[in-house]
């Protein structure tokens, strides 16, 4: 991740939040039970969902999990196996796209070939017959917004791949409906471009109060724009809530492995006593998690994670902090990466662990080969419950 | 540096011309000369005697003909236009539901589409004849139900011909509709409705637009056809309504007036250009190799 950028920019990103957030709490979008089958598979598998008026809730995961088919259950063009799907509170499961307000930036973008770029961002408009004046108006708006200003009169076939979608990206908007799905609306941008797009996209938001759904893979895009998000997987929501709490607190393993990098240890359940929960690892080693993040304390079999970047690395024989966890290890691979090293550590049960360390400059820098302490706070420690099959999990992402 | 693209500069200039070489002899010989025969013969003047003819330059000829023949012309502009109208409204629907709806069945609906054409068009139209006979199955068992006038019938009428047409060149309409609605991507028409269309806009504002120039190519493969057709006109026709096709036919093959059939010929030739021309004009040549 070369979170740099995004850091700098977050402030621009997250002012429209505030305002945003707190409108109204009141659920515009529900998804019940939803299940659609493709056959004998289900692509989307009883399906629980809630966006909040005026949120921007993101939806993440892996390729085939569901994404798309979610969005266009929503936007009307696939029917639904069971369940139900409200927007607004209104029962839309078995209303026609052209009756849903909803308008959607499509993966595969799906311009006009026959229109040149005017007509295309202009259609919606047309079909709702506004006036002319006022669609000449909207739709210079958008362009420029999108940073087209004069190619009013090009065709759709004569466009670059980002210029197309920047063109369904407003061709939905211009319509300002009172929700907006984009499937991976900036694939095909460049990263300044994106940044660009983004706090757009944001400043529609806060401005004009639209509902946004938003597909992406980018995590931090999802992380940085997202009021919520959702992690996907196979149909089922894995994690879901603020990008900070699904982050800190994933509740599954796979939401731990997906989204970011987690280090996770089998282990076993053997003590609580107050408010902390002691894990025994296959090493012997226990761990300490508060109670408040293991999401389930009568299974005894979990896993024990912590996040790279939470762990620090203590020379050999150095004393574990009170309120630490702490492991012993030996550096297998430290590599530099600029802003700060990556260490892999195989600690003493054989089990590798990545270390994340910021490049302040002074601190502790052991080499490949060196013994060392890896410590993080108890506060910091999470558990979640393991899966059966661990094959079609992302591994860490440094190996 | 040098050698590598002097090596290959022979080879790869002549490659295309040679590639071409084999179409290019056919074309010679069997389109173009034959072609060229007819638009000389067109300017000749022959003795109905004899059959021989003599170059005279006489351009005299083509616009006689065109006078001489207004009527069958006009019949042959109306028939091949109701031909041509018929079969678009006949096969939009069909080459509609096969490229929307045909699912992974749609090669073989296009291929009931045109197992009857595997038969000979002879055959087909004299078929044609019997179905649409005085006592054939049609009529005969409209009649008995006494849903037609005893004394009606079909055959030697200009609809017979007209229905003859239709039949024979529905393919030609058929298949540059499925091509040109078959390309249009489904993922486009439910942008549309999206974009708050109904299905009446869909249809005008997505389907259609991108089909014009498939119902445009249609147009020209079934009404040049249709227009210069005479097998119809002779079997289901009868005396009457005769037809530019029939003219030529007889003046070849009756009356032996080479040249008078030719230069109706190049005039009926001519015609058909200028369709292609505007359809080019009006659409883009690229577009015309795309559907022929
Ligand atoms: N029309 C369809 N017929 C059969 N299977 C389908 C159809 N559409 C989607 N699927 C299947 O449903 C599953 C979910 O597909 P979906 O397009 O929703 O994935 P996604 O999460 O959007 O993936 P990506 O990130 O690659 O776009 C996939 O396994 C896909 O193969
Ligand atoms: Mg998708």
């Amino acid at each position: 991740m070369s979170g740099q950028s995004a850091l700098r920019d977050e402030s621009e990103l997250n002012s429209g939040r505030v305002a945003t957030a707190d409108t109204s709490k009141t659920a515009d979008v529900r998804f019940e039970h939803v299940t659609k089958r493709f056959g004998d598979a289900n692509a989307v598998d009883d399906l629980n969902l809630e966006v909040r008026a005026g949120e921007f809730f993101s939806l993440l995961g892996p390729s085939g999990c569901g994404k798309t088919t979610s969005l266009r259950m929503l936007g009307g063009f696939e029917e639904p196996t069971a369940g139900r799907i409200f927007i607004g509170g209104q029962d839309v499961t078995d209303l026609a796209p052209y009756r849903r307000n909803v308008n959607t930036v499509f993966q595969s973008y799906a311009l006009f070939p026959h229109l040149d770029v005017f007509e295309n961002v202009a259609f919606g408009l047309r079909r709702q017959h506004v006036a002319k004046v006022e669609v000449k108006r909207r739709v210079g708006e958008m362009l420029e917004m999108v940073d087209l200003p004069n190619f009013e009169r090009r065709q759709p076939s004569q466009l670059s791949g980002g210029q197309q979608q920047r063109v369904a990206l407003a061709r939905a908007l211009v319509n300002q409906p009172r929700l907006l799905l984009l499937d991976e609306p900036m694939s095909a941008l460049d990263a300044k471009l994106r940044r660009q797009m983004q706090v757009e996209l944001k400043r529609i938001q806060s401005q004009v109060g639209i509902t946004f759904i938003y597909v992406t893979h980018d995590q931090e895009e999802a992380m940085t724009m997202s009021d919520r998000l959702a992690v996907m997987w196979h149909g089922k929501i894995e994690g879901m809530g603020s990008p900070k709490d699904v982050y800190d607190n994933p509740t599954s393993e796979f939401v731990a492995t997906f989204l970011g990098a987690s280090n996770l240890l089998s282990g076993e359940i053997v003590r609580t006593e107050g408010g902390m929960v002691s894990v025994a690892t296959s090493g012997g080693v226990e761990i300490r998690v508060p109670t408040s993040r293991v999401p389930d304390l009568n299974s005894s079999a979990v896993k024990v994670g912590v996040r790279p970047e939470k762990i620090d690395l203590a020379p050999e024989g150095s004393s574990p902090t009170a309120g630490c966890n702490s492991l012993r290890g030996r550096v297998r691979v430290s590599t530099f990466t600029g802003v700060g090293n990556q260490y892999i550590v195989e600690t003493e049960s054989g089990v590798e662990v990545t270390v994340y360390a910021q490049n302040l400059g002074s601190q502790f820098a052991p080499r490949s080969g060196d013994n060392v302490v890896l410590m993080w706070p108890e506060e910091h420690t999470f558990t979640v419950r393991p899966l059966g099959e661990k094959t079609e999990i992302n591994e860490l992402e440094g190996d | 540096m040098t050698e590598p693209r002097s090596r290959g500069g022979w080879g790869k200039r002549l490659a295309p011309y040679l590639l071409s070489l084999p179409a290019g002899l056919w074309l010679l010989l069997l389109f173009i000369v034959p072609l060229g025969a007819m638009l000389v013969m067109s300017l000749e003047t022959c003795s109905p005697a004899t059959g021989a003819c003599v170059m005279t330059w006489h351009w005299g000829e083509l616009p006689s003909v065109v006078s001489l023949y207004r009527a069958q012309f006009l019949t042959s502009f109306y028939f091949a236009a109701a031909a041509t109208l018929a079969d678009l409204v006949i096969s939009f629907p069909i080459a509609y539901w096969i490229a929307f709806h045909g699912g992974r069945r749609k090669n073989f609906f296009l291929l009931m589409l045109l197992v009857p054409f595997f038969v000979s068009f002879i055959i087909r139209t004299i078929v044609w004849e019997f179905v649409l006979s005085n006592n054939g199955v049609v009529l005969h068992t409209l009649k008995n139900f006494h849903l037609l006038p005893h004394g009606f019938h079909v055959l030697g009428t200009g609809f017979a011909v007209v229905a003859g047409l239709a039949y024979n060149y529905l393919p030609f309409t058929a298949l540059p509709l499925y091509v040109a609605l078959e390309r249009i991507d489904y993922r486009i028409l439910e942008a549309a409705y999206d974009l708050y269309a109904t299905r009446r806009a869909g249809f005008l504002r997505v389907i259609l637009p991108l089909t014009v120039p498939g119902i445009f190519a249609a147009f020209l493969l079934t009404f040049i056809p249709a227009f210069g057709d005479y097998v119809n006109q002779e079997i289901l026709g009868g005396t009457a309504n005769t037809m530019v096709g029939t003219v030529v036919q007889n003046q070849f093959l009756v009356n032996l007036d080479y040249a008078g059939g030719a230069s109706l010929s190049a005039v009926l030739l001519a015609i058909s250009l200028v369709g292609i021309f505007l359809y080019a004009r009006l659409l883009g040549s690229r577009t015309i190799e795309q559907y022929l």
